[in-house]
């Protein structure tokens, strides 16, 4: 029988067929960390080892509250800073880079066929590009750190696959929570997930990027799709090292198949406080919001930024609601710049924030307060995510956010493109 | 070692495991022990012996990535934890904890609160009363976390016998 491109890529870094449900330790290509970085440091100090196994692997880049927002994150970055001086780290991203996993995208880290693990649960994105990527703990990623080995449970594999095309002012936003919905939070918990059919050629790399960010929320180990020949022409002019493309065997084995026609796809909505309460617009459309964020690494990159441009092209938003846009990078901030997207969001009234994780995480710039109803582009949802205990935060595609924050209240952007 | 089966069914999640009201404050592992499964089974934490094994459904240790739901049934000196899934945080932090979890249908299905069973983890072997099952073995490394008691003393001995680390 064949293999799936997770057991495959595992398979070459344990040097013996695996197969799902065995365990392998294997060497990373990469390790990437972020502001908790200090915390990693900490761990990685009490083993008491003084250098890196594999320095060149590290990636860090600092993007959860920057630049720092009170004393306490400017000690953890300057640790940090000291850390990778001392260490001679050759891949370290300061606060004026973007979110991690946009900027581990565009650095060339994110390669088809290599091993990625990281200590952020978001890790997963980097599957857009056929990367194994997968999230591990603060204490794990010391460990690695030290020995430049991690174990892994090989997954096993649900595939989606997509047909049809995804109608106008329909986003791959909608189709990931329109998926998490009918799996559940935990319906892929520990696997992988592939995404492929007919309909993956249809969508960009950006759109695939928001499907495998969220694969986490399905409790994915890790999500993915074959390179093609779009990701292939991306990464080959950015890559930091060579690489092998990896594709799924034809015989291969999942544990479960889906199919799912584009056409039927509607704007959806992930309503307080789980990811899989997930609802069409329509069901939704009405309630009154506050705050509105269109950034995050699930959808700040410059097609959502496009997206919410035009909508708001010679609009304005609402007096009653705060816009505030989050570029996902460096790079996707001057793209924006130099296009006109930001000149016409900034006209229509939204706050630019720089880029980083920024209100996401609810650490600083747009804390929510009680009885707040915020409309996200983000990942998560939970309960305080984004400041206080008693505000409710929806999730919704760029698209959505943008149409409702000209009527204040959710909408269906179908109507505005 | 034989020990005391104690069965429980699905989606038994981290806050009956360890409730989280005690999770910000810092406690030793005895501590922790007191409150094992207290949400679940009241007489869990007085009655269990070193040696015991937790049998469970699917989807065991959901919810929450807190650690301590994997500490306080190690420090309750629970041999093993089997169920017929684990979450996938759970699963790790457990191993990297130095708490073996075993993956088994099989077992789950055959034992009862009560009965009694040991795991023998190199060979991948769980014997009981009602007969021994075998479950995919967990690879040289993972077993060495294990038996080390976690990740970090595992790190620090693998570096010591590479005279990496002093
Ligand atoms: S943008 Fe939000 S979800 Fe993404 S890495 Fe930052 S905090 Fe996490």
């Amino acid at each position: 029988m064949g293999q799936t491109l997770s057991e495959k890529i595992l398979s070459q870094k344990a040097g013996r067929q695996v197969r799902a449900g065995e365990v392998v330790s294997v060497s990373p290509d990469y390790i990437l960390s972020h502001d908790n970085s200090a915390a990693i440091i900490q761990e990685f100090r009490e083993i008491g080892l003084e250098k890196l196994a594999s320095p060149e692997k590290v990636v860090i880049i600092l993007d959860h509250v920057v630049p720092a927002a009170s004393e306490k994150h400017a000690l953890n970055h300057k640790i940090i800073r000291e850390f990778v001086k001392e260490q001679g780290l050759p891949h370290f991203f300061d606060i004026e880079s973007g979110v991690c996993h946009q900027v581990f995208s565009e650095k060339g880290f994110a390669l088809p066929g290599l091993l990625v693990v990281g200590s952020d649960s978001h890790t997963t994105t980097y599957g857009a590009f056929g990367t194994f990527a997968v999230g591990i703990g603060r204490t794990e990623t010391a460990s690695v750190w030290a020995t430049d080995e991690v174990w892994l449970r090989v997954p096993e594999t649900i595939k989606f696959v997509l047909e049809g095309k995804l109608n106008p002012g329909v986003m791959s936003k909608d189709l990931i929570l329109r998926l998490i919905g009918d799996l559940g939070a935990e319906g892929a918990n520990y696997k992988a997930v592939e995404f492929s059919g007919p309909a993956v050629g249809s969508l960009s790399l950006s759109s695939r990027m928001v499907m495998t960010n969220m694969a986490a929320e399905m409790g994915a180990k890790n999500g993915y799709f074959e390179p093609d020949e779009l990701c292939l022409q991306w990464v080959e002019s950015r890559a930091k090292r060579p690489f092998e493309p990896v594709y799924s065997d034809e015989d291969a084995n999942y544990e479960a198949v889906y199919h799912y026609n584009l056409f039927e796809v509607e704007p959806c909505v992930a309503c307080p406080h789980s990811v899989d309460n997930v609802k069409p617009v329509s069901a939704v459309a009405g309630t009154t919001i506050h705050q509105a964020l269109i950034g995050t690494c699930t959808n700040g990159r410059v097609e959502d930024l496009e997206v919410a441009a035009r909508i708001l092209k010679k609009k304005r938003v609402s007096p009653g609601v705060r816009l505030l846009v989050l570029p996902a990078s460096r790079d996707v901030y001057a793209e924006a710049l130099s296009s006109g997207i930001l000149e016409t969001l900034y006209n229509a009234g939204a706050v630019i924030l720089n880029p980083g994780c920024g209100p996401c995480l609810g650490a600083h710039m747009g804390i929510l307060a009680p009885g707040e109803v915020a409309l996200s582009t983000a990942n998560r949802n939970f309960r305080g995510r984004m400041g206080s205990r008693d505000a409710f935060i929806y999730l919704a595609s760029p698209a959505t956010v943008a149409a409702s924050t000209i009527e204040g209240r959710i909408t269906d952007p179908r109507g505005y493109l | 070692m034989k020990g005391k089966v104690w069965k429980y069914g699905d989606n038994i999640n981290t806050d009956v495991i360890f409730p989280g009201k005690y999770t910000y404050t810092l406690m030793p592992p005895e501590e922790m022990a007191k409150h094992a499964l207290e949400d679940l089974d009241p007489e869990f934490a007085s009655k269990v012996k070193p040696g015991d094994v937790v049998v469970a459904g699917r989807n065991f240790g959901c919810g929450s990535s807190r650690e301590q739901a994997g500490s306080c049934l190690k420090a309750a000196g629970v041999q093993a934890v089997i169920a017929k899934s684990f979450a996938r945080i759970y699963f790790r932090n457990a191993v990297n904890l130095g708490l073996p979890v075993i993956q088994c249908e099989a077992v789950v299905d055959a034992l009862e609160t009560g009965d009694e069973a040991e795991v023998d983890l190199g060979a991948g072997l769980v014997k009981t009363n009602k007969g021994d099952f075998v479950f995919p073995p967990f690879s040289a490394s993972v077993i060495g976390i294990l038996e080390a008691g976690g990740l970090i003393p595992y790190t620090r001995q693998k570096l010591k016998e590479k005279g990496l680390l002093k």
